[in-house]
């Protein structure tokens, strides 16, 4: 504790110098610019980076990565609110309540919670590396494969929240997600699968390709087929500022999602898609039952806040086993690592003693970071939530260009935008008959991951399927999970009974 | 989060002044168009790049032009370079022994056959290591168990098929056992098959020597033998040293398009025979820890159809190619 403060000291004395200062301003406005791009994540915005660290010291090139990888997860969840358009896999469920927040005239405070939100989380999250770091990545490792699974099993129980009305339609969604997360190279076999032998497909179907196919292009194509009505509407912009009641109901998603966020991050099979899905489902099932109804139709606020704050307390954790041991959880965190090495350190877990002033400066100027990252996005709010001032038949032209050009920059490859635009279809068969798009991008991020940590758990056991019983942390979870499931309904009769 | 990337990225503008007060040599090529099979940021981007920083100080060659298509351990990339950079004399592909494996597991058309090897430059040998918490005290007790019982000794790894797992088969067959009968637990990157040996969830992992080396110095994982020809360190055996013949390691290299002409080929092979006796390139080697493995011509052609025969073998055993 003495030992944190003290090295907090010296990383703030390193960090709040002009030229350290400058290199965290810098990475926060190239984070929030590729944040909000569709296609170009932080982890190709910093290997493009890594030359400069030929030429720059350690810890200047360390602050600018660590402000563009936090920006990116602040401007990530801008176009998922605004043009239902995520520009990565953590942003995917904000864009489920905050795009229809923003097509109901409440684009500004959502924009709003997500970065007072992506603040609250990023704090914690760092307060979470600078204090709890070494503890947590201990009880981390204490989970294997069996217990990832059980993890999965109860993020399948979120699914239901966003079933909609048929539940034969929801599941139907469900598995065209899970028949999709199959195509590609089976990890635990190397041989590829449902490829149709196509190369560009061996390494799957990238699930921000299928979230932006089925919100954006199925929702543009479906506009453009029933839209009849030759009026041209503009659609309202409503308050920028978030309300009194906005603050209310926003507080208690943010710490939520930030305290849910940031274990998931440390993991090192964690990520942040699911804990957003937790998130998602337990604040729908903990609104107030006066602001229940506006999940799924005019969109509620909590919706956006608790998923878009676990998302980047997840972000955070994420730098905890990469900071604490060297391992490399993400794609960020892998190059990040490959820029440690280009500078001769070896990152591992002596590098708290044997770097501990260049360590202590990174983490110093992610607070920075993410200070300047509020006060770089809160005005930017407005401007953007301009953006939909645009009539709609240009609108949706719009997001249709931009949803394109970011998928082609995911891979430059032709095969990408055959295969946007035929799951774009599909998404706008799904959305005339009402089929739920939400289940297939659920499906598609927890399928794969599930198998592969069944297998290797059964791999393991040698077969043995009790092994998802008999470890007990795995057990808890997945009691957890069946009491999510059955818990509700028999609530329900037993209270229906009384 | 899949790792795929296939993307243009022309790094060129990125790395300008760096060349002042080198003694120039002669400018062996205008412009050379590298092309990586893989995402940048890993091994094949890290040698690609390294040449560049090296050859461009050197003079040696005027301006670099590079493209990244990832994916598939190489196999998306590979048809690509193929296809579109036949008989193109300004034109080399990074790659190495992880597309020897996934060329074979994927059953791709285009294969290792179909480029013309240039250099082998680097490689990087495997070790074997346990939790610090194992029983496992050394070599001859892990291969004590590997023999007894494979199905109870789990081990983790990357990829299905890739070096790694090879190792293990080798390792397998060579204690007159079958490959298939291993337990291997393949994990996404080298992180998550860390994770998996400090938290004890496997008995055992194989991975390059640098990807261990700090969990290995700070006594969280505790190293049984290496895989390369040579000890990494006096005191850490190699598999041959245990009795066990094997001998493997993750190579990285050079190749040109097909179809190029001879004279084409001498003029890439020299480039790099200069590139590797600069004494900026050792230095490079000592500062990324890459094994110095240079080799060309038709030792390097031998090498290569040597390590085919040997990958097929092991992946037709395991029942993967």
């Amino acid at each position: 504790m003495m030992d944190t403060i003290a090295g907090l000291q010296l990383g703030f004395s390193h960090a709040l110098t002009l030229t350290n200062l400058g290199w965290a301003l810098l990475g926060c406005f190239l984070g929030t610019a590729i944040g909000v791009l569709p296609g170009i994540g932080p982890a190709l915005t910093i290997a493009l980076l890594l030359p400069i660290t030929f030429q720059v010291e350690a810890t200047g090139a360390f602050i600018l990565f660590c402000g563009v990888f936090y920006g990116a997860m602040y401007g990530g969840s801008t176009t998922s609110i605004l043009l239902n358009t995520p520009g990565e896999s953590g942003s995917i469920i904000t864009a489920l309540e905050g795009a229809k927040m923003a097509r109901n005239g409440r684009a500004g405070p959502a924009l709003a919670t997500a970065a007072i939100g992506s603040f609250v989380a990023g704090t914690i999250g760092t307060l979470g590396i600078s204090f709890l770091g070494p503890v947590v990545v201990d009880l981390a490792l204490r989970l294997g494969p069996a217990e990832y699974f059980s993890l999965m099993v109860l993020c399948f129980v979120t699914v239901s929240a966003v079933l909609g009305g048929s539940a034969l339609r929801g599941l139907t969604s469900l598995f065209f997600g899970l028949l999709l997360g199959l195509v590609g190279i089976d990890l635990q076999t190397g041989q590829p699968r449902m490829t149709l032998g196509v190369p560009e497909l061996l390494d799957g179907v990238n699930v921000v390709l299928v979230a932006v196919a089925l919100f954006a292009v199925g929702e543009t194509l479906y506009m453009a087929w029933r839209h009849t009505d030759a009026k041209a509407q503009v659609r309202k912009v409503g308050s920028i500022m978030m309300s009194r009641s906005d603050w209310k109901r926003s507080i208690g998603p943010w710490f939520r999602g930030s305290l849910l966020g940031f274990p998931f991050g440390v993991m090192p099979a964690g990520g942040t898609e699911m804990p957003t899905m937790l998130s998602y489902y337990a604040e729908r099932k903990l609104v107030k039952p006066e602001h229940a109804g506006e999940f799924g139709t005019t969109g509620a606020i909590e919706g956006v806040a608790g998923p878009e704050a676990a998302n980047n307390a997840a972000a955070a954790g994420i730098l905890v086993p990469m900071l604490t041991l060297g391992l490399p959880t993400s794609a960020t965190a892998a190059i990040m690592l490959s820029a440690f090495q280009s500078y001769g350190i070896n990152p591992g877990p002596l590098l708290f003693e044997q770097q501990g002033a260049l360590v202590w400066t990174l983490i110093a100027s992610l607070y920075i970071a993410n200070i300047m990252l509020v006060v770089l996005n809160l005005p930017l709010v407005g401007l953007w939530a301009r953006i939909l001032k645009i009539p709609q038949p240009q609108l949706y032209a719009g997001i249709l260009v931009f949803a394109t050009i970011g998928t082609y920059g995911i891979s430059n490859s032709v095969t990408d935008l055959v295969l946007l635009y035929v799951i774009g279809i599909i998404g706008m068969f799904m959305r005339r008959f009402d089929f739920p798009t939400a289940p297939v991008v659920i499906g598609m991020i927890l399928g794969p991951m599930a198998e592969q940590a069944m297998r290797q758990a059964l791999t393991i056991s040698e077969g043995d399927w009790t092994t998802f019983a008999t470890r007990p942390v795995s057990l808890a979870i997945l009691l957890l999970a069946l009491a999510a499931l059955v818990g509700p309904r028999l609530y329900g009769r037993f209270a229906g009974a009384r | 989060m899949t790792g795929r990337r296939h993307l243009l990225a022309v790094a060129a503008g990125l790395l300008a002044a760096a060349t002042a007060g080198e003694a120039h040599a002669q400018q062996r090529l205008a412009n050379l168009y590298m092309f990586i099979p893989a995402g940048p940021g890993g091994g094949w981007d890290g040698l690609g790049r390294a040449i560049e920083q090296v050859a461009r100080q050197a003079g040696l060659v005027g301006s670099f032009q590079f493209e990244n298509v990832g994916g598939a351990g190489g196999s998306v990339g590979l048809p690509r370079f193929v296809g579109q950079r036949r008989g193109r004399p300004d034109a080399l592909m990074v790659a190495g022994s992880i597309m020897v494996g996934a060329t074979l597991t994927n059953k791709t058309p285009i294969g290792m056959k179909d480029v013309t090897p240039i250099a082998r430059m680097t490689e990087e040998g495997g070790v074997i290591v346990v939790p610090a918490s194992s029983d496992i005290k050394d070599i001859r007790g892990f291969l004590d168990a590997l023999k007894a019982n494979p199905g109870g000794t789990s081990v983790a790894g990357g990829s299905a098929g890739g070096t790694d797992h090879i190792t293990l088969g080798l390792i397998l067959k060579a204690l007159g056992r079958s490959a298939k009968e291993g337990s291997y637990v393949a994990f996404a990157g080298g992180g998550p098959a860390q994770a998996a040996v400090l938290g004890a969830q496997v008995k055992a992992g194989i991975s390059g020597l640098s990807e261990f080396a700090e969990q290995i110095k700070s006594g969280r994982m505790r190293a049984l033998a290496t895989t390369g020809d040579a000890r990494a360190e006096p005191g850490l055996p190699t598999l041959k040293d245990a009795g066990i013949d094997v001998v493997i390691s993750n190579w990285r290299g050079v190749f040109a398009p097909p179809g190029i002409r001879p004279d084409a080929r001498e003029k890439l092979v020299a480039l790099m025979t200069e590139l590797h006796a600069l004494p900026a390139w050792k230095e490079m080697l000592k500062t990324r820890d890459w094994g110095d493995a240079f080799l060309t011509g038709e030792a390097f052609s031998a090498f290569l159809a040597q390590d085919v025969t040997q990958t097929e073998a092991v992946l037709k055993e395991i029942g993967l190619a």
